[in-house]
């Protein structure tokens, strides 16, 4: 698979590491009530599906920024990939 | 139709002509007692135990595909239990003394060969680790040697002992591990469980539940509705795919598993070889392949085929620990679609639907488990109570702090 990085152009998938889900972006405040719940769901449910996801990930040979690459588990296609960065800032965190 | 030798020679000297079908092909009934979904080898197991032991009547196996067309038929067969943890351990001792007498109780050779399984260690540490899960595999009743390298130079000759950052230390022999043939398992489960009385049906793809009032009714198929008083899900790789219309989210995530095999070669490697400093397992079929892995390749995959970073991973792992097999030409290599656990365990439990069972996230280690796991999950649609076995295998037990983490790794599936 080859990962069209937007800073550094197409690089093959086996400089980076796979983490997961993309949802883990969006890690739950544990101060809040529920946050045990919250956080089981967080960190061991998942979609899990077939056809496009979208995953985080991190250029260990690399820049080493993160990636929120969407691709299709059963193809294996990349449709698109950003910095995690700014996937995060979208949702209004660290402007 | 029993076999015995009697019987094959008699067939030989009449042309094989009498052979008939080991399973019939029934039209699915309106209802059963129980439904299990899935026709790998836990669904066929489950089935052929809930048959035969626990007196189960009114059972049907759904398959979307063929039987065997699941990682049953796509696995590296090998059978062991040199687990380290109590949750995991005596559940793999009960399903290595049921593999020991799966030929006889089924009446069909899975051609089970006790050839024994080696974990290399590399340093004085992983010698250490490998001592401790002996003696919890001795406590569980299993068998479990610490070998020096003298005794692994006179079993394994052809192995790479000085290489200058991994030479080998010691190993852990397991002599009543080994290999069984994949399909024959599969077959051999759905045999019996036809002799049974049981429906295996194919090419029945379950596409939905039927619930009412929070119940479990049965399953939608591309055969129509079937009712169930007790559904039982066992679909291996897809197993999201198959709860998610029973609105439940798993600790689960599917990976992909590649697979290997060499032209056939004379008999030179003796039992199953696994290297502790690169991911890399290999076994010698009976037909003289040599049959390895390695690695998962990684990201969340449903395409029962893999990429060729892994191809190559798992080739020079074998290369810096066996560099004879440089010469050998690859003839297949294939991939399965893995239930990955998120602590690299199964489970085998209720789910909150009453009526709906689940069993699954087998991750790659799911073939040794087969008839364990067919065996407990019987156990507990039989009785609603878990096997004392498989008691730890809850899917709750991440919310109350109870994982089964053999690698020690965490919540990420792609490193289990
Ligand atoms: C390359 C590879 C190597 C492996 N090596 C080993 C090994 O050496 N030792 C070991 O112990 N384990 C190994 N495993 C793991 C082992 O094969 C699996 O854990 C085990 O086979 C899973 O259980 P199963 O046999 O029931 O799965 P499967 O055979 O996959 O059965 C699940 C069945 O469910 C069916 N299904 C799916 N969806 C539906 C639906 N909606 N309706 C009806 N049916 C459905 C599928 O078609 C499939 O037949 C390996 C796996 C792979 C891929």
């Amino acid at each position: 698979m080859i990962i069209n990085h937007p800073l550094l152009g197409p690089r093959d998938a086996s400089e980076f590491t796979h983490l997961g889900d993309e949802s883990m972006i969006d890690r739950p405040d544990g101060m809040n009530e529920g946050a045990a719940e919250k956080f089981h769901d967080y960190l061991y449910l998942r979609d899990n599906p077939a056809g496009k996801y979208r995953e985080l990930w991190y250029h260990e040979a690399g820049d080493r920024s993160w990636l929120v690459v969407t691709r299709d588990t059963v193809t294996h296609e990349i449709f698109k990939v950003e910095l995690a960065r700014d996937v995060a800032r979208s949702r209004g965190r660290s402007k | 139709m029993r076999y015995s030798a009697f019987g094959i020679l008699k067939q030989g000297l009449t042309g094989n002509k009498g052979w008939k079908p080991v399973w019939r092909e029934p039209e699915p009934k309106k209802s059963y007692d129980y439904i299990i979904v899935g026709g790998g080898g836990h669904g066929l197991a489950t089935a052929h135990y809930l048959a035969k032991v626990f007196g189960g009547k009114n059972i049907a196996v759904l398959e979307k595909g063929w039987i065997g067309s699941g990682n049953i038929g796509r696995n590296t067969t090998i059978v062991r239990s040199n687990y380290g943890l109590d949750g995991n351990q005596p559940f793999y001792e009960m399903s290595l003394k049921l593999w020991e007498g799966l030929e006889q109780d089924l009446n069909y050779n899975a051609m089970m060969s006790q050839r024994g399984i080696l974990n290399l260690a590399h340093s004085d540490g992983q010698r250490d680790a490998y001592a401790r899960r002996g003696n919890a595999m001795l406590m569980s009743g299993a068998d479990a040697e610490l070998l020096d390298r003298s005794a692994i130079e006179k079993m394994c000759p052809f192995l790479n002992f000085d290489n200058e950052r991994f030479p080998i230390k010691a190993g852990l022999l397991q002599r009543r591990a080994g290999t069984a043939r994949h399909d024959a398992v599969a077959w051999g489960y759905a045999r019996s469980a036809d002799l049974h009385g049981v429906d295996i049906i194919q090419n029945c793809e379950v596409t939905g539940f039927q619930m009412k009032n929070g119940k479990c009714l049965g399953v939608q198929t591309n055969q129509g509705l079937i009712k169930a008083k007790k559904t039982a899900v066992c679909v291996a790789g897809a197993s999201s795919r198959v709860m998610e219309k029973a609105g439940m989210r798993l600790p689960i995530e599917s990976h992909v598993l590649q697979a290997f095999v060499s032209e056939g070669l004379k008999p030179t490697i003796p039992g199953v070889i696994t290297y502790g400093a690169g991911h890399f397992y290999v076994s010698q079929s009976d037909k003289g392949g040599l049959v390895f892995g390695g690695d998962l390749d990684g990201y969340n995959s449903y395409a029962q085929r893999g990429n060729l970073p892994v191809v190559e991973d798992v080739c020079s792992g074998g290369m810096s620990i066996m560099p004879m097999i440089g010469r050998a030409r690859l003839l297949r290599m294939w991939g399965g679609v893995m239930d990955m656990s998120m602590d690299g365990s199964p489970f085998i439990d209720k789910t909150g639907i009453e009526g709906l069972y689940f069993n699954g996230g087998w991750c790659y280690g799911g073939f040794k488990a087969t008839p364990a796991s067919g065996y407990c999950y019987a156990h507990l649609l039989a009785t609603d109570t878990p096997h004392e076995n498989a008691s730890q295998m809850r899917l709750d037990r991440f919310i109350r702090g109870n994982m089964i983490d053999e690698k020690g790794v965490g919540a990420q599936p792609n490193l289990h």
